[in-house]
C-alpha cells in the first residue's frame, strides 16, 4: 500500500490532480501555439495553397522558393524599409519621451493621478476608435490644415508618400507612450534616494543627475522599452490598413504584416506570406538582440 | 533647502506634463465634442461649441452597422475570452504554484515560450487551421480561441499563488480538504485583489482586437464593433454625406466601456501587472 503511494508519488508527483487542472492550458498551448508554429515553417517551405477542407492535394516541397520570391519583391522590401522608417522615429521618440515623462512624474508634484490617465488613456483605448479621430484631425481639410493654413503640407499628411509613416510612427508613439510611462515609473521607484543625495552633495545639477544617476539607473527598463517598441512597431497592421489606407499612397505606408494579409488572405498564396512572417521574425530578433546589447551594463 | 534647490525642475515638470497631457486628451475631446455635435466640423473657433447638440450622429452610424449588435458581439468575444481565462488560468495558475505533479516543469518551459512566439508566425496558419480545418470561420469559438486563455494572466496568478503562505494549505490539508476544496474556498479569495487586475487587463485585450475579428468574420451580423466600425470607415464613410460625426460617434461608442471601466478601477493597476501583462 505505502509501496504503492510511493511509486505512484514518483512517476506522477504528489498531486497529481494538479496535471488535471493544468491539462486545458497545456492543450490549448499546443493546439494554439506550438501546432501553428511548426505549421507555419511547414507552409513556409512548401508549395501551399487553399483548397476546400479535407481535399487531398500535393503540395511539394520547394526549399527557399518562397523566401526567393518573397526577398525580389519590390512590395515586400518596401514595406521592410518602411518599418526601418517607422523603427528610426518611434522607437528613440518612445524611449526619451517616456522616461522624460516618467521622471516629471516622479518629481513629486501634485495631481499624479490625473496626469497619469491622461497619458494612459490612448493606450487603453482600441486603435479603431482613435485612427477614425487621427484622420479627420489630418485629412485635407482637417482640423491641423485649417491651423496651420498656408503651411500645410502638400499633398495633406496621410496621403504624402514622404509623410504617411512618419504619421504612423507619430500615432504609434502618441498612443503607446503611456504604457512606457509607466514601465519607467516603476523602474525610477527602484532606483536608490541615496544616489541622488550623494550626487547632490558633490555638485551635480539637475540635469547632471538625470544624465548620471537616472539613466543608468532605468536601464533595464530602457531594454525593456526598446524590444517592446520593436516587437509593436514590426506588427503593425491597424494603423497602415485603416489611417493611410491599407498602405497608401503608392505602398509608401505598407508593412510587412500587412503583406501577409493582402498576399496570404486576399490574394490566396499563404506560402509566401508565411515566409514574409519567418523573415520578419528573424529580423526582429535581430534588432531585439542588438537592442538587448546596447543597452546592457558594461 | 532640499525644497528650493528642486523647484526649478518641478516647475518644468509640471509645464511639460501640462502640455503633454494636453495632446494626449484633445484627441478624445474632439472625439467626444464631435460625436455629439450635429455638423462636427473643423474649423478651430467651433472647438467649444455652444449649440448644435444631437444623438444624431449615433442614430446614423447604427442605421449602417447595427452598434447594438456590434457591442454585443464584442461584449461576447471578450466575455468568452475572460471566462477561458479565469476558468482555466486559475485551475492551471493554482497547479503550477502550489502542486506537484508530473509534467509541471515542462508546462511552465512551454509558459516562457508561448510569450516568445510573435503573432505575425501564426496569423497564417491559425487563419488556415481555424477557418478551413476546424471550420470556426464565421464563428464566435473562431473568434475566441487564440484568446482563450490569457498566458500573462496565468503568470500572474502563478506568482500571487506562489506568495501565498504554505502553512495555510498545509493546515487545510490536514484538515482534509481536497485539492479542488483548496482553490475555491482558500486560494481563490486570498487573491480576489489580483482577480480583478487581471480581468481589467485581459478584457483590454479582445475588447480592441481588431486584426484576429477581422481575419476570421465576413459576416457583419457577427463582427465585433471594431471591426464593423474599421469597415465603415474605410469602405462606406466616403459615400455618406456627413460621415464625420457618424465616425466619432462609433468611435465613442468603442472606446468609452474601456476607458470607464479604467477610470473607476485605476487603483487595480499598477505598473507591475502592466509590465508582466504586455504581450496579451
Amino acid at each position: 500500500m505505502t509501496d504503492n503511494r510511493r511509486l505512484r508519488t514518483r512517476w506522477l508527483g504528489a498531486q497529481p490532480i494538479g496535471g488535471l487542472f493544468a491539462l486545458p492550458y497545456f492543450v490549448f498551448v499546443i493546439a494554439i501555439f506550438a501546432y501553428p508554429l511548426a505549421f507555419a515553417v511547414y507552409i513556409a517551405f512548401h508549395d501551399y495553397f487553399f483548397t476546400a477542407p479535407n481535399v487531398e492535394v500535393d503540395r511539394p516541397f520547394v526549399g527557399f522558393d518562397n523566401f526567393v520570391t518573397v526577398l525580389t519583391d519590390p512590395r515586400v522590401l518596401g514595406s521592410f524599409r518602411n518599418t526601418l522608417v517607422f523603427l528610426v522615429i518611434n522607437v528613440p521618440l518612445t524611449a526619451v519621451l517616456s522616461l522624460v515623462l516618467a521622471a516629471a512624474l516622479n518629481t513629486g508634484i501634485r495631481w499624479v493621478a490625473a496626469y497619469r490617465v491622461a497619458f494612459y488613456v490612448p493606450y487603453l483605448t482600441a486603435s479603431v476608435s482613435l485612427v477614425g479621430v487621427w484622420m479627420l484631425l489630418f485629412s485635407g481639410n482637417g482640423l491641423i490644415n485649417t491651423i496651420l493654413g498656408p503651411l500645410a503640407p502638400d499633398p495633406s499628411w496621410l496621403v504624402n508618400s514622404g509623410l504617411a509613416m512618419p504619421m504612423i510612427a507619430f500615432y504609434v508613439t502618441w498612443k503607446q507612450l503611456g504604457f512606457y510611462i509607466l514601465l519607467y515609473l516603476a523602474a525610477l521607484q527602484n532606483v536608490p534616494k541615496e544616489l541622488y543625495e550623494s550626487a547632490e552633495t558633490d555638485g551635480a545639477g539637475a540635469l547632471k543627475r538625470f544624465l548620471h544617476v537616472t539613466i543608468p539607473g532605468v536601464r533595464s527598463a530602457t531594454t525593456l522599452v526598446l524590444i517592446l517598441s520593436i516587437i509593436t512597431g514590426a506588427n503593425l497592421f491597424t494603423e497602415p490598413y485603416l489611417l493611410t489606407n491599407g498602405g497608401g499612397p503608392d505602398g509608401a505606408s505598407s508593412t510587412p504584416v500587412l503583406l501577409i494579409y493582402q498576399l496570404g488572405i486576399q490574394q490566396q498564396n499563404p506560402d509566401t506570406a508565411a515566409a514574409i512572417g519567418m523573415i520578419l521574425v528573424i529580423l526582429v530578433g535581430m534588432l531585439s538582440l542588438a537592442a538587448n546589447r546596447a543597452t546592457r551594463e558594461r | 533647502m532640499m525644497r528650493r534647490t528642486r523647484s526649478l525642475p518641478r516647475i518644468l515638470s509640471i509645464i511639460l506634463l501640462t502640455a503633454a497631457a494636453i495632446g494626449f486628451a484633445f484627441p478624445f475631446y474632439f472625439m467626444l465634442v464631435g460625436a455629439f455635435q450635429e455638423n462636427p466640423t473643423n474649423s478651430p473657433s467651433e472647438l467649444l461649441p455652444t449649440s448644435g447638440w444631437t444623438v444624431d450622429n449615433f442614430i446614423a452610424i447604427d442605421s449602417r452597422i447595427d452598434l447594438m449588435g456590434s457591442l454585443l458581439n464584442s461584449l461576447i468575444f471578450t466575455a468568452g475570452v475572460l471566462l477561458g481565462t479565469v476558468v482555466f488560468g486559475l485551475l492551471a495558475g493554482y497547479a503550477i504554484a502550489r502542486l506537484d505533479f508530473r509534467g509541471r516543469g515542462v508546462i511552465w518551459v512551454l509558459m516562457l515560450l508561448v510569450q516568445m512566439v510573435p503573432f505575425q508566425l501564426l496569423m497564417i496558419p491559425l487563419y488556415v487551421q481555424i477557418t478551413r480545418n476546424y471550420g470556426l470561420g464565421d464563428s464566435y469559438m473562431g473568434m475566441i480561441l487564440p484568446f482563450l486563455i490569457n498566458t500573462t494572466a496565468v503568470f500572474i496568478f502563478v506568482q500571487f499563488f506562489k506568495a501565498l503562505p504554505v502553512e495555510i494549505f498545509e493546515a487545510a490539508r490536514i484538515d482534509g480538504a481536497g485539492e479542488i476544496r483548496l482553490l475555491t474556498s482558500v486560494a481563490i479569495p486570498l487573491i480576489k485583489p489580483v482577480l480583478v487586475t487581471v480581468v481589467l487587463v485581459t478584457f483590454i485585450g479582445p475588447w480592441n482586437e481588431f486584426l484576429w475579428p477581422f481575419l476570421i468574420t465576413k459576416d457583419a451580423t457577427l463582427q465585433p464593433l471594431a471591426v464593423s466600425l474599421a469597415n465603415y470607415i474605410s469602405n462606406v464613410a466616403q459615400s455618406t454625406a456627413n460621415p464625420n460625426g457618424a465616425i466619432l460617434a462609433g468611435a465613442t461608442a468603442l472606446a468609452f466601456p474601456v476607458v470607464i471601466l479604467f477610470v473607476v478601477f485605476q487603483r487595480f493597476f499598477t505598473a507591475t501587472d502592466l509590465g508582466a501583462a504586455v504581450k496579451g
